[in-house]
């Protein structure tokens, strides 16, 4: 599924990372700083890597030696982030359409009530993004990336933000994403029992490297 | 309170003129308040320092360098004649121009700031979900930013109504053509017995700036809706 070897210079960090995995939920596991985060914006194609080859179930993202490189907005990444950066401008509805949208009619696979129902969030739809709870925005966050259609997902320490209980709502979100859509999930964590419970493949990452 | 005629051709010229002076200098501040807030251009400092002049030097300073450079004898200003036949002395474009220089830097700061209060991260999150870089702009970056940028576009035309120094130097006080509101004001002072009409036209002037405050004020509050990032 993912198959990412790349390194990038950050500052006086160099952030290395090489590893291949097959279905369901790999996570990147590691203390802060370890660029972890880095890994997944080189992946979405945010930072480029200073060399390597990032292929996902066999389509090229990038490859600094053949020069393959392709811009975000062309690598069909449905990327949730810690902070769920909903746009404060647009409604819920307009935020959960803005990437279907723009996605080509053939590669979308989610109707906006299909979204709605899966994270249950339909009462929100009419509502403006500062008036969500943190696990609310965090549930539009993840409808909005699956409505974009997306043939993988990346997601930076969707957690991180969330009190308990939200925690476990959050969490069950990601199991049925891994077991009943089957996505390739690239999932960021430093917490061991969140990676231990979700994860079906995990790459450890040490401090700077 | 009923206006003369003379007294609506003052304020006709002067919202045309500073009307002008912001419509034709709004890409111009955007395109350097973009540059100054995004980029890392090497000569930026340089850039920094040359827009903000107009803010620092005397009024009358810009107007005589706006004089030397666009002129009849100007090198600007020989160019414009040769190959467009448009002069800008003592014609009412050329009270435009000074105008737009001297809300140049007002606008280029309100501007920059908007831009840099644009989250970036929104811009990201944008590209993954499919937006290219100019659909990213249109549809996050400059509705984020819509408010600096109408805050900014009125104070340019509040600053543009009120120029003076670089005008008057540039453009001279003619009737019909460059005596817009301050200068109608300053021409009257220099006539004993013109109090009545000096008083009029200060009226005009505050309600003028009381408009355009305001305007601000609800663009602000408008744009200020829906913000906050959750």
């Amino acid at each position: 599924m993912f198959d990412v070897a790349v390194e990038r210079r950050l500052g006086d960090a160099q952030v290395r990372v090489a590893f291949a995995s097959a279905d369901g939920l790999t996570a990147l596991f590691g203390p802060s700083g370890a660029g972890k985060s880095s890994i997944l914006n080189m992946v979405a194609g945010l930072l480029r890597p200073d060399r390597g080859r990032i292929a996902i179930e066999g389509r090229v993202l990038f490859d600094s030696a053949a020069g393959i490189d392709l811009p975000p907005q062309q690598r069909r990444a449905g990327y949730v982030f810690q902070d769920a950066r909903l746009f404060p401008h647009m409604k819920v509805r307009a935020n959960l359409l803005y990437g279907w949208k723009l996605a080509p009619p053939e590669s979308r696979w989610m109707a906006l009530e299909e979204a709605t129902d899966f994270l249950g969030i339909a009462p929100l739809l009419d509502r403006w993004p500062r008036t969500l709870s943190g696990g609310e925005a965090q549930r539009v966050a993840i409808g909005r990336a699956l409505l974009s259609g997306p043939r993988f997902l990346l997601m930076d320490e969707p957690l991180a933000s969330l009190d308990l209980a939200r925690r476990e709502e959050i969490m069950v979100v990601i199991e049925r994403l891994r077991d009943e859509l089957r996505l390739p999930i690239l999932y960021v964590s430093h917490d061991s029992g969140e990676v231990e419970r979700l994860a079906s493949h995990i790459v450890r990452l040490d401090g700077a490297c | 309170m009923l206006l003369t005629p003379d007294e609506w051709e003052v304020i006709r010229l002067s919202l045309r003129v500073s009307g002008v002076a912001v419509g034709g200098m709004l890409p111009i501040a955007f395109g350097l308040a973009w540059v100054l807030a995004r980029t890392r251009l090497p000569g930026k400092l340089a850039l920094d320092a040359l827009v903000h002049l107009p803010l620092v030097l005397p009024p009358v300073v810009t107007g005589w360098l706006l004089l030397l450079a666009f002129g009849n004898n100007g090198p600007v200003g020989r160019w414009l004649e040769a190959w467009l036949g448009i002069s800008l002395m003592f014609r009412w474009t050329g009270a435009a121009l000074a105008a737009a220089v001297m809300a140049l830097p007002l606008m280029v700061r309100a501007m920059r700031i908007s831009i840099e209060t644009v989250d970036r991260r929104l811009e990201s999150a944008a590209r993954t979900l499919g937006a290219s870089p100019w659909h990213t702009f249109r549809t996050i970056t400059l509705p984020l930013a819509m408010p600096g940028l109408a805050a900014g576009a009125v104070l340019g035309f509040a600053r543009s109504i009120g120029e003076f120094g670089a005008t008057i130097t540039f453009v001279s006080n003619i009737p019909g053509e460059t005596r817009t509101i301050p200068i109608a004001i300053y021409g009257a002072l220099q006539v004993p017995g013109q109090e009545n009409a000096v008083t009029r036209l200060a009226v005009i002037a505050v309600v003028l700036s009381l408009l355009a405050l305001a305007a601000s004020e609800v663009l602000t509050r408008r744009g200020g809706r829906g913000s906050g990032l959750v």
